[in-house]
């Protein structure tokens, strides 16, 4: 990873005009967005759906256009190029194979464009299909194939290209579960090996911080907070990364008051907080709660309970189940409970309520 | 009772495919395999020309006579015919079918939809003879051509001996000029389908592999609204080959197939040499359509 921008962002903004009912409207996709990406980083948009990410997706690629501002690739402003002008490649969140070519044929369709040798082609497709271990398919069609085998395919398409920047939309929303967690940890190791630059959009939390070497977290067309997965996890700068990335207990008000003296908003991650037994004692770097224990929920590896705070408001913890069986932890249902964390938890959010 | 009836059927599909198909199964059975049997048997038999009765007895003499120079030039004409029409059809229907597939909004896409089918909704035979009047030697065209101080132009290309005539409305001309109307909507729509069909991510992913529009429309669109054009042509190609109104109405003596069969079906009673007629276009069609399986067209069905 070196220290030049691969992608800047330059005050970026998209404007969609809309037509309902006879009314004319405009929607702002994506609202004054400034942002670098460095060279040889896996960076991940993430935010909800509709909250800008894709627009910002294909404006690198040039499907969309900004409405103001510019994008830069590797410090060359690309915002008025057309797609096939651009160094940068594209997989698709539905794929977007060509049927009627095989899937050799779909790899090497960069390499034909560019009117590369048939034997260099050839060469460079056994590669690819290599790196995305499907040696020997490529005389089959893309119908024949399933959705994981489709998703290398289309890497193996892009990357064949040997583009400044990789984009990937979604690319696992299709997949189940376990294939999903398996092409993570691939998508990773093959980046890694060809030391692109890729941009990965995607609304899975849990996804983002699995890969990333840093995310950018979107809502509503605006970047709220970017960083290192462990950043954004461990120190929300608003409460809706807070709320978004993992689980949180954002506390304000008459709580917040209560427990901390200070009538702002904060956060508090569940596993953060404990349940006191008998021997602990709540030392001065520690805030604490008293509550009353309203759910117990098992859930295996460990288990949330929902505490009902004397004077108002609910906190979530989690614990491990380490030592506890599912009958110990059924036990603390409808008790009294002293709750206890590290003030360096309680994420400062801000003034607002 | 109806439950009852229900659950056994339910528990035999295979009964009920075949409630299901049994009369489509006999339509077909009787009316288009049947009728095309009979016509094949009867252009096996021949037409006595001395008494005018149909010998019903095996011979290839009807087909000898079908082979004859002027017959032979008739089929190549009505053949000729039939793939310039198609031909002219695809040039106009791709641009059209292409905007209304890729660009025009919701409401322009309504209006073009209804603009293309509503003339199928009137009469064919009112159609062609409202074209009468239009290429008539005092009908619009040619009044349109003085107009324009071209009337001079429109003469020099009637004196042509190969496509021109009295008038328009007495030429190869005029035959092709309505075919091409009366069938464009039946090109349109197959077209209009399949481009609608391909998914607006594949032209994108074909620019971002660094294809310029004219290369992603050779490599990507065309090969994949190929159905939809074979489609078509197989109805103009078709319907141009069998069809006997326009070239009655518009032709001059020399013969298309589907005139010369109703002159020896209907005036002179030679069914046997009607029938062998008859088989000409289907074994042009079949001949088309293994050149179109040939070009690929079938492959993305």
């Amino acid at each position: 990873m070196s220290d030049q921008v691969a992608v800047e962002f330059k005050d970026v903004s998209r404007v969609f005009s809309i037509q309902q009912e006879n009314q004319a409207g405009s929607v702002r996709a994506v609202d004054h967005v400034s942002l670098q990406i460095q060279d040889g980083e896996f960076f991940s948009l993430l935010g909800p759906s509709g909250s800008g990410k894709t627009t910002c997706l294909r404006m690198i690629a040039g499907f969309d256009r900004p409405s103001d501002g510019e994008i830069l690739l590797y410090g060359k402003d690309v915002s008025r190029l057309p797609p096939y002008e651009r160094d940068v490649n594209t997989v698709f969140q539905d794929y977007a194979l060509f049927p009627h070519m095989s899937v050799g044929e779909n790899i090497a369709y960069g390499l034909m464009i560019k009117k590369v040798a048939e034997t260099e082609r050839n060469k460079r497709v056994d590669e690819m299909m290599d790196l995305v271990r499907l040696p020997g398919f490529a005389g089959r069609k893309p119908a024949q194939l399933s959705g994981g085998q489709r998703q290398r395919v289309a890497l193996a398409r892009a990357l064949i290209n040997h583009p400044k920047v990789l984009l990937l939309d979604e690319p696992l929303g299709a997949l189940d579960l376990k294939l999903r967690q398996q092409m993570q940890v691939e998508l990773k190791f093959i980046q890694q090996r060809v030391g692109i630059t890729f941009i990965f959009v995607t609304h899975d939390q849990e996804e983002a911080l699995t890969m990333s070497d840093r995310i950018a977290v979107f809502s509503q067309g605006k970047i709220e907070q970017v960083g290192t997965p462990a950043e954004i996890y461990e120190h929300p700068t608003t409460s809706f990364v807070a709320g978004f990335v993992g689980v949180s207990n954002l506390v304000s008000g008459e709580v917040a008051k209560r427990i901390t003296g200070s009538e702002a908003t904060f956060s508090v991650r569940p596993e953060k907080i404990h349940l006191a037994t008998a021997n602990d004692k709540v030392e001065s770097d520690m805030f604490s709660a008293d509550g009353k224990v309203r759910d117990v929920i098992y859930l295996g590896l460990y288990t949330r309970y929902l505490v009902e705070l004397d004077g108002g408001g609910d906190l979530v913890v989690v614990e491990q189940n380490l030592k506890t069986t599912s009958m110990d932890v059924m036990k603390i249902k409808n008790q009294n409970i002293r709750l206890f964390w590290k003030k360096e938890h309680m994420r400062y959010l801000g003034d607002q309520k | 009772m109806i439950n009852r009836l229900s659950t056994y059927l339910y528990l035999r599909p295979r009964l009920i495919l075949l409630l299901l198909l049994l009369p489509p199964l006999i339509w077909f059975l009787v009316v288009y395999i049947g009728a095309l049997i009979i016509m094949l048997v009867n252009s096996f038999f021949y037409l006595d020309g001395f008494t005018g009765q149909v010998v019903h007895q095996f011979t290839l003499q009807t087909y000898a006579k079908l082979l004859i120079p002027t017959n032979l030039q008739i089929f190549f004409r009505t053949t000729l015919m039939a793939l310039t029409v198609t031909i002219a059809c695809i040039i106009i229907a791709f641009p059209l079918s292409y905007y209304m597939a890729r660009f025009a909004s919701p409401r322009m896409k309504t209006f073009l939809y209804l603009a293309v089918t509503l003339p199928l909704w009137s009469s064919y035979v009112v159609r062609v003879y409202s074209w009468k009047l239009i290429l008539a030697q005092e009908g619009i065209i040619s009044w349109f051509a003085r107009l324009l101080h071209v009337d001079g132009l429109l003469t020099w290309y009637l004196s042509s001996k190969l496509l021109g005539g009295p008038s328009l409305a007495v030429s190869v001309t005029g035959i092709f000029l309505v075919f091409v109307y009366i069938w464009l909507p039946y090109m349109i729509l197959p077209i209009q389908t399949a481009l609608e069909r391909v998914p607006k991510s594949l032209i994108e992913a074909s620019g971002d592999l660094g294809a310029n529009p004219a290369q992603t429309f050779r490599n990507v669109i065309l090969p994949l609204a190929f159905p939809g054009v074979i489609a078509g042509s197989i109805f103009t190609f078709s319907l141009t080959l069998g069809d006997f109104i326009v070239p009655s109405l518009f032709g001059n003596s020399s013969f298309f197939i589907g005139k010369a069969v109703l002159t020896y079906q209907g005036t002179s009673g030679n069914i046997p040499l009607a029938a062998a007629f008859t088989m000409g276009p289907i074994v042009i069609m079949i001949t088309y359509l293994l050149i179109a399986r040939k070009l690929g067209a079938f492959n993305a069905l």
